[in-house]
């Protein structure tokens, strides 16, 4: 292992940047935007350098490690905080400090008329140095640390705007889903510690032959229910519609792009336990399956435009972790999907976010329609991150998505068919949602009913945007061509496991299909929305249609299930707790005063009262003592 | 006459002078009955010393006087005071510490 001095600086640099500007306050009002930025794109540079040294040493030498500081130390149980940087956290890293220095640069405009805007971006620092240690981290421990940090940095920019209840709702909301992820994790952690005695990637990776299937199954679906909470995977999916309250950036930056990948990276990371343990690989398969489908369902009736975004993140989050559990063969094609996905949403949602700038934060798409004229660079940005996500060659999302739909038809028999399928429909239906977006947002008539035309962002914004477009159009085949990022990856994830079954349908077979389901979903939305639209939506739906708008009722769900059963438990103990332990202390108190009140009538103030009572004492004193003594 | 006839009068006066505390309204009064309890108490102190054939109970005698005369000059000094500003001596009427 190399030993390197230089990673601290990439959970450093941000982290101090954040605390002074919190710590500075209005002071640094006129340059903290500045300052967060600068910092963001050094640790970009950082990582780029990284990347290429990494590059440059032979391949069982890339991966580098630094101690910061022994951590825990009791008995025989050591944790160390260090970072360990190898081919699947470069990846990461690269990734976070890329996309996020452009949403940096992206929010100064985005945020210029905010009062708030320093408090926003030593958030968006803080976000960056969380991310960086989870993806950095060399235990479970330390990657923890970073788990809960992104999960604080989401719901303070989710609640950004707080002074409206909705939102400071919704982030309540977010952090209490994120949390049953989070009890997950730690039981793993938990788990783990007490299998393997060790917290570390590359020790517990070691001692895995030691441990029985069940416990690695214990751990493997703990860190399932992890990747769930955070990455809104069925079933702790329902924050990430109520997310995108949070300014758009954020959305683009946390809720697209990378935090919600987490839980892609975590069963990655933890390759060496889900390829052991096959009841939870198989989990892993059926819940990205489920979400899949469930996201891109939702995401055919959303008038929101961001909420569309959001149950397209949900679905294609869906695909990664469905690669994730399809082993060995799935991992490198899942943090492909997460890197393209990376580009091209964060682009869709950037675009977004400017046609709510030149919309006066309209975000219903019903009141949009034929902005494509006003907004030239935004349409033809967000069209390039539109022929990405349908996965139309040779944009990006076609190398990462059929590539996963193609390793899913092959992972063999009943199930291979099944998920196979699964994925298609996603992919069709993918296709149907992101052409209705398009079509509403961009073409027909114009519906926004003021006079008011809407205008093209600053250039502030639309350059971040067209570099991510970029990104979008090209990452896909320069991390595929030459299998680069499956042989980059190859020494993280255990390919030496990897067992080739017999394939159903070749590489071009796959791609075909892919492309004609893609077609039909595209007709479909196009034969659907083609022409005038109404500015309210429609009020005959079928049934299913009226699922998809309240979100297939998740909410309806989880109050059914969750809350209102925890309320009315609460209830009731609070009704014990005013009975019997409320009651006990109140009822000495009662019996206290009732007998000093009868005890109050003697105190007459009479004094021959007095005197009489002394006698009457003295005489029963005398009594009982010629009794005792008698 | 046997001695047990100089307890059997302490008793009495003693008994007498509780009752006069008890009923009596006037603060005077009540004073005198005190007074009255207390050579009582004197009276049955003597008898015990003769009984008991030593000077004990003698001697205490002497220092209830001496108490007695303190406790004299100390209450009515109140009772002068509590009637000059109340113009009333009865011990009823100075209720204010009630409740």
């Amino acid at each position: 292992m190399q030993i390197s001095e230089n990673l601290v600086w990439f959970i450093a640099l941000p982290l101090i940047s954040s605390a002074i500007l919190l710590l500075v306050g209005k002071k640094a009002n006129s340059w903290g935007h500045i300052a967060a930025t600068t910092v963001s794109a050094s640790t970009f540079i950082i990582g780029v350098i990284e990347f290429f040294a990494m590059q440059a040493r032979p391949e069982e030498n890339r991966a580098v490690v630094q101690k910061l500081f022994t951590w825990i130390s009791v008995g025989s149980f050591n944790v160390d905080a260090s970072l360990l940087l190898d081919q699947l956290s470069i990846c990461f890293v690269l990734l976070i400090t890329g996309v996020g220095t452009l949403i940096h640069i992206y929010s100064i405009s985005y945020m210029s008329h905010d009062l708030d805007r320093r408090r926003f971006f030593a958030y968006l620092n803080l976000f960056i140095a969380s991310m960086l240690l989870l993806v950095l981290g060399d235990s479970y421990l330390n990657l923890y640390v970073g788990w809960e940090g992104v999960g604080l940095a989401s719901y303070l920019l989710i609640g950004f705007w707080n002074q409206k209840p909705a939102y400071a709702t919704a982030a309540k909301k977010a952090f209490v889903a994120n949390r049953v992820g989070d009890v997950g994790l730690s039981l793993a952690i938990m788990i783990a510690f007490a299998t393997f005695g060790d917290v570390t990637f590359s020790g517990i990776k070691e001692q895995t032959d030691a441990a029985s299937t069940t416990q690695l199954t214990a751990i493997g679906l703990m860190l399932l229910l992890a990747a769930c909470g955070k990455s809104a995977q069925f079933p702790l999916q329902s924050w990430l519609g109520d997310a995108m309250a949070g300014p758009t950036p954020v959305s683009a930056l946390i809720h697209a792009a990378t935090m919600v990948t987490a839980g892609v990276y975590l069963i990655t990371r933890s390759s060496f336990i889900f390829d052991e343990a096959p009841i939870a690989q198989l989990m892993v398969l059926i819940i990205g399956a489920v979400t899949l489908l469930f996201g891109a369902i939702i995401g055919t009736a959303k008038d929101d435009v961001k909420k569309a975004l959001a149950a397209s993140t949900m679905s294609q989050i869906g695909y990664m972790i469905l690669a994730t559990g399809l082993g060995p063969v799935g991992y490198a094609f899942a943090i492909m999907h997460l890197l393209t996905h990376g580009f091209f949403k964060a682009s869709m949602f950037l675009g977004a976010g400017s046609v709510m700038h030149g919309m006066k934060d309209e975000v219903n798409m019903r009141k949009y329609g034929g902005i494509g004229k006003f907004m030239p660079i935004t349409a033809i940005t967000f069209g390039l991150g539109y022929l990405a996500i349908i996965g139309v060659p040779p944009f990006a999302g076609f190398y990462s998505k059929d590539k996963i739909i193609e390793t899913a038809f092959n992972a063999g028999g009943i199930k291979g068919i099944a998920l196979g399928i699964a994925t298609l429909l996603g992919a069709a239906i993918t296709a149907f949602y992101m052409t209705r977006v398009v079509i509403l947002t961009f073409f027909g008539n114009e519906r926004w009913g003021h006079k008011d035309e809407p205008h093209e962002s600053p250039a502030l914004m639309l350059i971040p945007i067209a570099l991510l477009s970029i990104g979008s159009v090209a990452s896909g085949y320069l991390l595929s061509k030459g299998k680069s990022l499956v042989y980059w990856l190859e020494p993280v994830v255990n390919p030496l496991k990897e067992h080739h079954a017999e394939e159903l349908f070749s590489h071009t077979t796959v791609s075909l299909m892919t492309i004609s389901v893609v077609i039909i979903g595209v007709s479909i939305a196009v034969r659907k929305y083609r022409g005038d639209q109404s500015d309210t939506a429609p009020e005959k739906v079928s049934k299913l249609t009226i699922a998809a708008r309240k979100d297939l009722f998740q909410d309806a769900l989880n109050e059914a299930t969750f809350m209102r059963p925890g309320q009315s438990l609460i209830q009731k103990l609070l009704n014990i707790d005013h009975l019997v332990i409320d009651g006990a202390v109140r009822s000495v108190g009662v019996v206290s005063i009732s007998a000093g009140s009868k005890l109050r009538s003697l105190q007459n103030g009479y004094v021959r009262s007095y005197a009489l009572m002394m006698v009457i004492g003295v005489l029963s004193l005398i009594a009982v003592i010629w009794v005792v003594t008698a | 006459m046997p001695i047990a006839n100089y307890l059997y009068l302490a008793a009495i006066l003693f008994t007498i002078g509780a009752v006069g505390v008890v009923v009596r309204r006037n603060a005077i009064v009540v004073f005198m009955c005190i007074e009255l309890m207390l050579n009582a108490a004197n009276l049955a102190f003597v008898t015990f010393a003769r009984i008991n054939g030593n000077l004990e109970g003698q001697i205490v005698a002497f220092f209830t006087m001496v108490v007695a005369a303190c406790e004299v000059v100390v209450g009515l000094a109140i009772i002068v005071t509590i009637y000059r500003s109340r113009r009333s001596a009865s011990v009823d009427d100075a209720s204010l510490l009630k409740r």
